[in-house]
């Protein structure tokens, strides 16, 4: 398994024999390189600092173990460290015994507040409970039309100011009466988790805290979330200080973890701050939030790939029956292009195939190879739609389909007819590699492949429609 | 051309605005924004640590901190220096060197020109594209706005809201709506109107997703196809706040779409964007414009001295030290 960290160690200890205990000179060489990762992971410099302190402390004189190599065994302690200072085990949001419980988001302009409200509020349903949403962010323009329209895709309540305040007005009372109304609303409907979306804010721009002071002396709040993008340099330790002083912050979201930032602002954050991780945000989707595990935030931050949450993921969703029947078909060769589409409908579902690859080990460089492309949600929809205006007969054999039924498709879809070419043309090809695979041992691994994300063969973008 | 490049007196009244910010965030009202490392008598290893940790606070990155250290030494060991004052001049001297000739206005000469803004989610794209148009709106063009966001939820009505406000035309589709059919409307409506530039907005997108660069690649096509020569400006929005992984954003969408520049937003928090060095000294981009605010007034051109005084003064808070 490739794994950069342990690569590097593994280099600066070649020259190293065992020698029965690890000398404080190969400690130096490993912690050097262990310094470099924190800090090309964003994590604070101090917090870097005081970090390599520490599992200094505890890796000189260490015996070394039997089966490991010393930059191994200075990874484990370096693991272990750092899985304990980001918080040790999971934790959950708490709800409140008497209703309802309020829950805050605040944090700089951009982090991903709104999106996260509403993540929140299907939490606490999937939790079983009745969420409500409050849009107090009467700053940023459309901040309340787009929480209220994720509210209606989700089907969760949202309340907003009765009127917009009309301009040079006072925001921070409109902002707090909005808030009342939002637990009075709860209490009229029986909801009982109120997630409170507000507009974001420097730290150091005091009226805008002074808002949230009021809207705390207004209205219980049970959590404060400071939510913050995970792609946050330096500063994050200096934000998440000031919002835990002055709106009384008592957890952490982060989001944007689906892209490539090694995410050491959430080691900063802890160490300066102690403040729990509750959450992260894996993608812009209303359902794309996660528990927060120290472990994998570990070896995220020091570039070890996250295989455990792939697993996870991939046990989540995929739902095990549909895939049983797809895998037969495929062996008898009999593939249909509902399947195709379904199959890669839940490929897509595991999460976007670049961030599931990204979990991977050495997953980054496929995914910039080309060879993970799969169609995003929109291209899915159109794929879909096309199939939908296929007619049964058509669905079977594909290759009745001339020019006039391929534009007949695309007008019922909404799509062009080079986009129903290309759709079969996917298609086609995949069912080629079935054939020309013969015996089922072969079309076996394929299925599997497939079922798995991966298509060996096909150019990139041939599953794009 | 155009906004980044007005008239120097207009350039003047920026940089005092944009000193009197630096002086309030760093609470040096009406006095000199010092430098943490005059702490210091000598150009000694105390020096060179600080300036390591002040660099490195600011997010260049390990390297490239350490490379201007070792630099710095060399320098005042030729110029005979010896004092902190003297260092933070050469230091200056040399930083400034590299960012002068950058080539940091808006080219804005085609018929319609179109400035594209891109950038990961949240960055500050839409704010960016609004405060231009109003800019150029003042400055006596005839901007119009296109409104490719069609993912995010009202990503359309923030555009609308803040398009009222610099009284500048938006050209919209329905939410969902192919982002590349509105660039190809706005277009037409800009030649059919003669309005210039067209200033495209478009969805926030982590930078390592295939699929959603693939699209933007499509769109820069589209607009290709149209109006050759066009996109003339490729504007990459990054987020002061952001770490070292603003450089890999600028790699990627340079690598996916081509970027002529970048808008560093948010620069009125406490963040001191040190990857804009490496941004441009690593990938040629060049900063044009920088964000200092929520207002429509709070954008202009990006001025090398004032960043680097910023820069070399040291974070502004420090609450694990
Ligand atoms: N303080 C400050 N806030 C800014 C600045 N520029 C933008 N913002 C705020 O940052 C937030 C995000 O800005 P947007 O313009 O919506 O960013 P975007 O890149 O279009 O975001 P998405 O389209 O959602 O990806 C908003 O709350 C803006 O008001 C700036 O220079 N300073
Ligand atoms: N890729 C990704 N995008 C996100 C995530 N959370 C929020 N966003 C996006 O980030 C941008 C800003 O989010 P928003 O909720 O409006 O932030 P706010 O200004 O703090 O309320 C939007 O484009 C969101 O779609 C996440 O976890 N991953
Ligand atoms: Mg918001
Ligand atoms: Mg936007």
């Amino acid at each position: 398994m490739f794994d950069a960290l342990t690569d590097r160690l593994g280099l600066a200890f070649r020259r190293i024999s065992a020698k029965g205990k690890l000398t404080p000179a190969d400690v130096e060489a490993g912690l050097r390189e262990v310094r470099l990762a924190l800090l090309e992971a964003d994590v604070h410099f101090r917090v870097a600092r005081d970090f390599i302190e520490r599992v200094r402390a505890r890796a000189v004189g260490e015996e070394v173990l039997g089966s490991l190599s010393p930059g191994q065994q200075v990874v484990t302690i370096v693991h272990e460290e750092l899985v304990r200072l980001l918080g040790g085990e999971t934790r959950r949001l708490t709800y409140e015994p008497r209703p309802p419980t309020v829950v805050m988001l605040v944090g700089l302009q951009g982090s991903g507040k709104t999106t996260t409200a509403m993540k929140v509020a299907l939490l606490a349903r999937r939790d079983g409970h009745q969420p409500l949403a409050v849009a107090a962010d009467l700053h940023r323009p459309a901040a309340i039309e787009q929480l209220e329209q994720l509210g209606r895709s989700q089907d969760v309540p949202v309340v907003r100011p009765a009127e917009r305040p009309p301009a040079g007005s006072d925001l921070a009372a409109a902002t707090v009466a909005v808030c009342r109304a939002g637990i009075a609303e709860a209490a009229a409907r029986g909801a009982d988790v109120v997630v409170v979306d507000t507009a974001g804010r420097l730290q150091l721009d005091q009226a805008m805290l002074q808002e949230l002071d009021q809207v705390r002396s207004a209205i219980p709040v049970h959590h404060a979330l400071l939510v913050v993008d995970a792609m946050t340099g330096q500063e994050a330790i200096t934000v998440a200080a000031a919002f835990k002083e002055r709106a009384a912050v008592t957890a952490v979201v982060l989001t944007k973890l689906d892209g490539d930032a090694r995410g050491g602002a959430a080691l900063s954050m802890r160490a300066a701050t102690g403040l729990p991780i509750l959450y992260c945000g894996t993608g812009e989707r209303p359902q794309d939030l996660e528990p927060f595990h120290p472990d994998r935030m570990a070896r995220r931050i020091l570039g070890m790939g996250d295989v455990l949450t792939l697993a996870e993921r991939a046990q989540e969703q995929v739902d095990r029956t549909t895939q049983q029947a797809v895998e037969e078909r495929m062996l008898a060769g009999r593939l249909t292009l509902d399947d195709f589409v379904a199959q890669l409908r839940q490929l897509r579902r595991m999460g976007s195939m670049e961030s599931v690859l990204g979990l991977l080990p050495g997953g980054r460089q496929l995914v910039r190879g080309g060879a993970a492309e799969l169609p995003d949600d929109r291209q899915l929809r159109r794929m879909e739609a096309i199939v939908l205006s296929m007619t049964p007969e058509e669905r079977r054999r594909p290759e009745i389909v001339d020019a006039s039924r391929r534009r007949r498709i695309a007008t019922g879809s909404g799509s062009t007819p080079a986009d129903v070419s290309r759709l079969l043309r996917g298609f086609a090809q995949l069912q080629g590699l079935m054939r020309g695979l013969g015996g089922a041992g072969g079309r076996r691994g394929l299925a599997q492949r497939f079922l798995q994300g991966g298509l060996p063969g096909l150019p990139p973008g041939a599953l794009r429609g | 051309m155009g906004v980044a490049a007005p008239d120097p007196a207009a350039t003047g009244g920026w940089r005092r605005r944009l000193s009197a910010q630096l002086e309030r965030a760093t609470g040096a009202f009406g006095g000199q924004v010092r430098s943490r490392l005059l702490v210091w008598q000598r150009l000694d290893d105390d020096f060179y640590e600080t300036l390591l940790e002040i660099l490195i606070s600011a997010d260049t990155g390990q390297p490239l901190a350490e490379a201007i250290v070792d630099d710095l030494r060399q320098r005042a060991v030729r110029a005979g220096a010896n004092r902190p004052e003297q260092g933070l001049a050469l230091l200056r001297d040399a930083l400034l060197g590299q960012m002068r000739d950058r080539a940091r206005g808006l080219d804005l000469d085609g018929l319609p020109a179109v400035v594209l803004a891109v950038g990961v989610n949240g960055a500050g794209k839409t704010t960016t594209v609004a405060k231009l148009a109003h800019q150029l709106r003042a400055s006596g063009r005839t901007p119009l706005i296109a409104a490719a966001d069609t993912y995010r939820a009202a990503a359309i009505e923030q555009l609308q809201v803040w398009a009222e406000r610099a009284q500048v035309p938006v050209v919209a589709h329905r939410p969902g709506a192919d982002p590349g059919a509105v660039v190809f409307d706005s277009l037409a409506a800009a030649q059919a109107r003669g309005c210039s530039p067209v200033l495209v907005d478009t969805a926030g997108r982590l930078h390592t997703r295939q699929p959603l660069m693939a699209e933007l690649a499509k769109i820069v096509r589209v607009i290709g196809r149209q109006l050759p020569g066009e996109p003339r400006e490729v504007l990459i929005v990054l987020d002061a706040t952001t770490g070292t992984n603003a450089v890999a954003q600028a790699r990627s969408f340079q690598e996916w779409v081509g970027i002529t520049g970048a808008v560093v937003t948010k620069l009125d928090g406490t963040a001191r964007a040190g990857y804009v060095l490496r941004v441009e000294g690593e990938l040629r981009v060049p900063v044009k414009l920088v964000g200092v605010g929520e207002g429509i007034d709070d954008l202009g051109p990006f001025d090398p001295e004032t960043y680097l005084t910023a820069l070399l003064r040291g974070p502004v808070a420090d609450p694990a030290g």
